[in-house]
């Protein structure tokens, strides 16, 4: 692909912000959110970590605008989120409930640009350069469930990347892979990240996980009640490589230091 | 090096290989002797009928071997290009089975259209359960007098029989299959933005297939059932239930016996040709 990479050049998408102030949840009298509030420039990629529970998905469903924000509101460029937003995608963690299983891969991917009014051609021909991009040229006629779950997790992917999205949202998407395949996909990740300067907000458990691929990583307090006991910038030097990164100084004290946040005794250490 | 770029090949980049299609296998034993089993039961049966009717030799009861070739001689004696069907099969067999697919397909297409906008909504699905369970439990036979009334005799009277009755089980069951669509693949299908009429044709209904089948199995032994039924009433003047009472008053017993092997075949042929259709459509994901 033509894709010039260039490293760590983000804000294509210009002035676009993701923009949370004070937005709680809950569901009757369970309390999920607590007061977040959270500013995430354009092409930034922000990991959410917290112990299971705390509503993280909560958190990236209401920005999705599948749950309406009980307290507080939520803007994208300044307009207010109401409904799911135009030029949003989601990966679910769940790969194999979230493709159609009846549909081939590239139907699964070509069927988000129905909306866009392009002719099946042009819709079959856009899927197969993603699902090129993404590693998977030659499943394209098969169905999901022939294929691997590292390999359904990335048509799942170039399902969300096929519209373009100038925010993309992951829920904990790696989560119930094994850690080689995880690994790729990381590194798929952040490389979809540094060519199209997406803002992305990954949802992970995995503290590792959230310093290797993030800019920027915010711990959840556990619930009832969730929210931010730390927000943490991630200044790792060069690109990120498997092995070379997560065995450098900084990494390992990050890692540290949203570890205790995750344990929650954390926050008078850093 | 470790960065997967475009064009990774999938089976580098993904350590765990493609599993091989789910086990399509599992039904299947390594011999084909239950196959063969099944049928060596029904042949044993049907010799125990012939030699206990022989030996017997009841007006009653004739042997399954004069059946058989009285099925033939009645029906299957005709020329090549009809198909080898003799004028009374024409005249009795057709309409019936005309009747019955018009019956069968009012039925689906009410079924599935009704069962959709029932199931659609949590209100009008927990509204109209009630009223759809105590319909279901009316045999429907005894609605028959009502289209009776309603239609007076003839062939409306006996494809609405056999619509009406044959209606309930797949209107309940695409209700319950469309109510149980996945909430993921719906907060999916929310997030590509489908609009209504893609979200039912990607998501709803295919999801919703297996139950719809389900219920179109039990309409079609309905359709079967409530086809001979309403032929059975006075006013009917051809069909294989026509045939059936109208042999009857005649003591005809080999043409009743006839008549009933016939609906047997009847029977089991369409089941195997929807339980074809339903593998076709969606026998790939029951693999998984």
């Amino acid at each position: 692909m033509s894709h010039a990479t260039r490293p760590q050049e983000h804000g294509q998408g210009t002035d676009r912000v993701l923009q949370l102030s004070a937005v709680g949840q809950h569901y009757g009298d369970h309390r999920v959110l607590h007061d977040i509030t959270l500013t995430v420039p354009a092409g930034q990629l922000l990991c959410v970590v917290g112990p299971s529970g705390c509503g993280k998905s909560t958190l990236l469903r209401t920005i999705a605008g599948l749950l309406p924000a009980r307290e507080g509101t939520i803007t994208i460029d300044g307009d207010p989120v109401t409904g799911v937003p135009d030029s949003l995608a989601v990966v679910f963690q769940d790969y194999g409930r979230s493709l159609f299983p009846w549909l081939t891969v590239r139907d699964n991917v070509a069927l988000p640009l129905r909306r866009r009014g392009l002719a099946r051609a042009e819709r079959r021909a856009e899927a197969d350069r993603i699902l090129d991009r993404v590693g998977l040229s030659g499943a394209a006629r098969r169905h999901p469930w022939q294929l691997s779950g590292g390999m359904q997790q990335r048509v799942a992917i170039a399902r969300a990347l096929v519209c373009r999205p100038t925010l993309l949202l992951m829920d904990e998407p790696f989560g119930s892979l094994d850690a080689q395949t995880r690994e790729d996909l990381e590194d798929l990740l952040l490389e979809v990240h540094r060519t199209d300067g997406t803002t992305i907000v990954f949802v992970t458990h995995d503290i590792d996980e959230s310093v290797y691929v993030g800019d920027r990583v915010v711990v959840l307090s556990p619930g009832p009640g969730s929210k931010i006991v730390l927000d943490l910038p991630v200044p790792l030097p060069g690109r990120r490589d498997q092995i070379a990164t997560r065995g450098l100084p900084e990494f390992v004290a990050l890692r540290a230091e949203v570890g205790r946040a995750v344990r929650g005794k954390g926050v008078q250490e850093t | 090096m470790r960065g997967v770029t475009k064009g990774g090949d999938p089976r580098n980049a993904d350590p765990a290989a493609p599993k091989p299609p789910a086990p399509a296998s599992r039904r299947s034993r390594p011999t084909p002797h239950p196959v063969l089993l099944r049928w060596l039961v029904l042949v044993l049966a049907v010799g125990v009928w012939e030699l206990v009717a022989r030996a017997h030799g009841s007006v009653y009861f004739p042997p399954p071997d004069r059946i058989a070739r009285h099925v033939h001689d009645l029906w299957f004696d005709g020329p090549a290009r009809h198909l080898f069907l003799t004028s009374a099969a024409v005249a009795d067999i057709l309409p019936s089975l005309g009747r019955m697919a018009a019956g069968f397909l009012l039925a689906t297409v009410a079924g599935i259209v009704l069962g959709v906008m029932v199931g659609r909504s949590r209100r009008a699905y927990a509204l109209c359960n009630p009223v759809l369970q105590f319909a279901r439990a009316v045999p429907p036979p005894a609605l028959v007098p009502v289209f009776v009334v309603v239609f007076s005799f003839g062939t409306p009277m006996q494809i609405a029989s056999i619509a009406f009755s044959a209606v309930w089980p797949v209107l309940i069951n695409t209700a319950a299959g469309v109510r149980n669509t996945d909430p993921l693949r719906l907060d999916v299908a929310a997030v590509l933005r489908l609009n209504t009429a893609e979200r039912l044709w990607f998501l709803v209904l295919p999801s919703a297939l297996p139950r719809i089948f389900a219920g179109l199995r039990l309409s079609l032994s309905l359709s079967l059932i409530l086809m001979v039924f309403s032929e059975l009433l006075p006013g009917t003047a051809n069909g294989i239930g026509f045939t059936l009472t109208e042999a009857q008053t005649r003591s005809d017993l080999l043409t009743v016996w006839a008549a009933l092997v016939l609906l047997g075949v009847l029977g089991y042929l369409l089941n195997t040709g929807l339980l074809a259709v339903e593998k076709r459509l969606i026998g790939r994901e029951r693999a998984v």
